[in-house]
């Protein structure tokens, strides 16, 4: 009696709890739309999704902002994927196997920095050290993508790492029996092999730079200006809305609350394709007898 | 079955070789001096193996086997589960270079050329003696891509050229008729006899001298054990093969020579006990434990 008590208690708890996940989901994007509307509906979507920000004028547009964001987002991925994608093929294949543990958790800790540790670094060392090499403010998307591209390189490759240990021995013993050197081994077999998973880390590191807002800030600029080069003061959408969001009233505040909506649909966006790509095939498919 | 006895009963006698490992031949990893005997390989011989050792770690696994493999022939390595059959067949093709702490003492000779020499090139001993796994390995790749890894491994580009491999490699391994319709599916769809086959026409494609197989059909129903002795019998016409199993029947059925291992009580390394034509080995063991292993009474 007791147990099966206890079992339908569990039970309720965690539905309780799931439905209180998905209503506080369902919240969130019911909130942003509704802030949103405003903005929509006084200055319209083609005001709101044009290049030019001036409130003063009732100018609303976040053109600039999207670029700012896309940018600095595949900026950090192209610096960060290869790196990361380096870096898991060593700790995989190369590392001895007795110090690849030590590495790893290396790689974890390096996960573990506050974003704000490394705007501050970037804000202090990198940005002064670009504007001495390139003339210019320092600050820009060349300096935001290589912050973003140290914040993904431990997500990307903790994922990626995992997918290739994922991948069976046997398929690696079969290539090295062939005469297959080991990068041949690792080129063709391995990597095709844990592809999915490789995609899935590098959607994931997308994720956590297209969100990521202070350390950002505090190297993009900030200016609600199109870059006019790599390391020309511009703006990301999570950036404005942070230097916004104090003094912002009425439809300017509803415009923020739409950057945000942008924002949101990017991510989910994100969260469908990473379960396409990681729900199809997966990396170790089973032997059919 | 009769055929097979009417077989072993016609091959009795000449025994090849069972030579107990001699004293006092010095032992190093690469030979400095070569014993004069081995110098000139003995006609149709593939491999000339000299009081080879085994360690993983400190651990022996293997101890003085002298034993020659006679070229395309099929030579069979039986013995209980654990006499390092399995790692013997990987001193074969250096595949134990992958094992970490792994050593090896003594000769291997292939073609009369010291496989574990300091400028030995692995990939291309590799090329030469390709192997067969206990569970099939294919890629989770297409048919056609499977067959062509080794090819374009090597470097080879040319559509028309890959084309005539896969085809080729696939009539050789028996396979063509069935997957001919399937070259663009993936071999994981294949069945499990299938795709042992593919991984046998994957090792053709580079064009072996040596196949080696551990344990090919351990993981294969009885019609497609039988497929797989039926072409190894083809195969033997252009290859040397050497085949663990663990099944003496299938040694019987298709080897030329067999080779018996024992570990002989806990912690002792694999030895090779008898070592002779397979009707001979079958019918008439020289050594008793032989005899005690094949009748059943044993391991
Ligand atoms: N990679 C390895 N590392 C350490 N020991 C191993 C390894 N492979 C096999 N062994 C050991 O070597 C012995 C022989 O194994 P194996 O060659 O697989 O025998 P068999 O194929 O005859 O069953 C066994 O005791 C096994 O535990
Ligand atoms: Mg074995």
């Amino acid at each position: 009696m007791y147990v099966i008590r206890r079992e339908w208690l569990v039970k309720r708890v965690l539905l309780v709890t799931a439905m209180v996940v998905v209503l506080g989901l369902a919240l969130v994007v019911y909130f942003m739309v509704k802030e949103s509307i405003p903005a929509f509906k006084q200055a319209g979507p083609a005001n709101l999704f044009s290049s030019e920000w001036a409130p003063g004028e009732g100018r609303y547009g976040m053109l600039i902002f999207l670029v700012g964001t896309l940018a600095t987002t595949a900026g950090g991925l192209i610096l960060g994927t290869p790196l990361a994608l380096g870096l898991a093929l060593f700790l995989t294949q190369v590392a001895p196997r007795r110090s690849r543990a030590l590495f790893s958790r290396g790689v974890e800790t390096l996960a573990g920095i506050p974003s704000i540790v490394l705007g501050w670094l970037g804000f202090t060392i990198l940005v002064p050290w670009i504007r001495e090499l390139s003339g210019s403010s320092g600050s820009g998307i060349l300096a935001a993508s290589i912050v973003l591209a140290v914040m993904v390189i431990p997500t990307i490759t903790a994922i990626s790492r995992d997918a290739l240990e994922a991948v069976p021995s046997t398929y690696a013993q079969a290539s090295l029996a062939m005469g297959a050197t080991r990068w041949q081994t690792i080129r063709r077999v391995q990597l095709p092999a844990a592809k999915h998973g490789i995609l899935a880390a590098i959607i994931l590191g997308m994720g956590r730079a297209i969100g990521e807002t202070m350390a950002v800030a505090m190297v993009i600029g900030p200016a609600s200006v199109f870059p006019t080069s790599l390391t020309s003061p511009t703006h990301t959408l999570t950036t404005k809305i942070l230097m916004e969001m104090g003094e912002s009233t009425g439809v300017q505040r509803s415009s923020l609350f739409a950057m945000g909506l942008v924002l949101l649909m990017l991510a989910m966006a994100l969260i469908a394709l990473m379960r396409r790509v990681s729900g199809g095939r997966s990396a170790t498919p089973e032997v059919v007898e | 079955m009769a055929r097979i006895f009417a077989v072993l009963g016609s091959l009795r006698g000449d025994r090849l070789l069972v030579e107990a490992p001699e004293k006092g031949i010095t032992r190093h990893r690469f030979p400095a001096r070569r014993d004069e005997r081995f110098d000139a390989p003995g006609e149709g011989i593939k491999f000339h193996i000299r009081d080879l050792s085994l360690f993983y770690g400190k651990r022996k696994v293997l101890e003085n086997i002298t034993i020659d493999i006679p070229e395309r022939r099929i030579t069979a390595v039986i013995g209980p589960s654990g006499c390092g059959k399995s790692s013997f067949l990987r001193c074969l093709n250096r595949m134990n270079d992958l094992v970490e702490g792994c050593r090896v003492e003594g000769e291997v000779l292939l073609d009369g050329e010291e496989i574990y020499g300091r400028d030995g090139d692995v990939t291309s001993l590799r090329r030469r003696v390709g192997m067969v796994f206990q569970k099939p390995n294919p890629f989770p790749k297409t048919v056609y891509e499977n067959v062509a890894f080794g090819p374009r491994v090597l470097g080879i580009k040319d559509r028309g050229v890959l084309d005539g491999i896969v085809e080729n490699s696939l009539r050789r391994a028996a396979l063509w008729e069935e997957v001919k319709d399937k070259l663009r599916e993936p071999a994981l769809a294949l069945s499990g006899g299938q795709q042992q086959r593919l991984c046998i026409a994957r090792v053709l494609a580079v064009e072996p001298e040596v196949i080696l197989l551990d344990e090919p059909c351990s993981a294969l129903d009885p019609v497609a054990t039988q497929r797989i002795e039926d072409l190894l019998a083809e195969l033997k016409e252009k290859y040397t093969i050497v085949i663990v199993t663990h099944n003496m029947q299938q040694a019987a059925r298709v080897s030329d020579y067999t080779a018996f291992f024992l570990i002989e009580k806990q912690g002792d390394p694999g030895r090779l006990v008898e070592f002779g034509e397979t009707g001979a080995l079958f019918t008439a063991p020289a050594d008793e434990r032989t005899e005690r292993y094949i009748t059943g009474r044993f391991g």
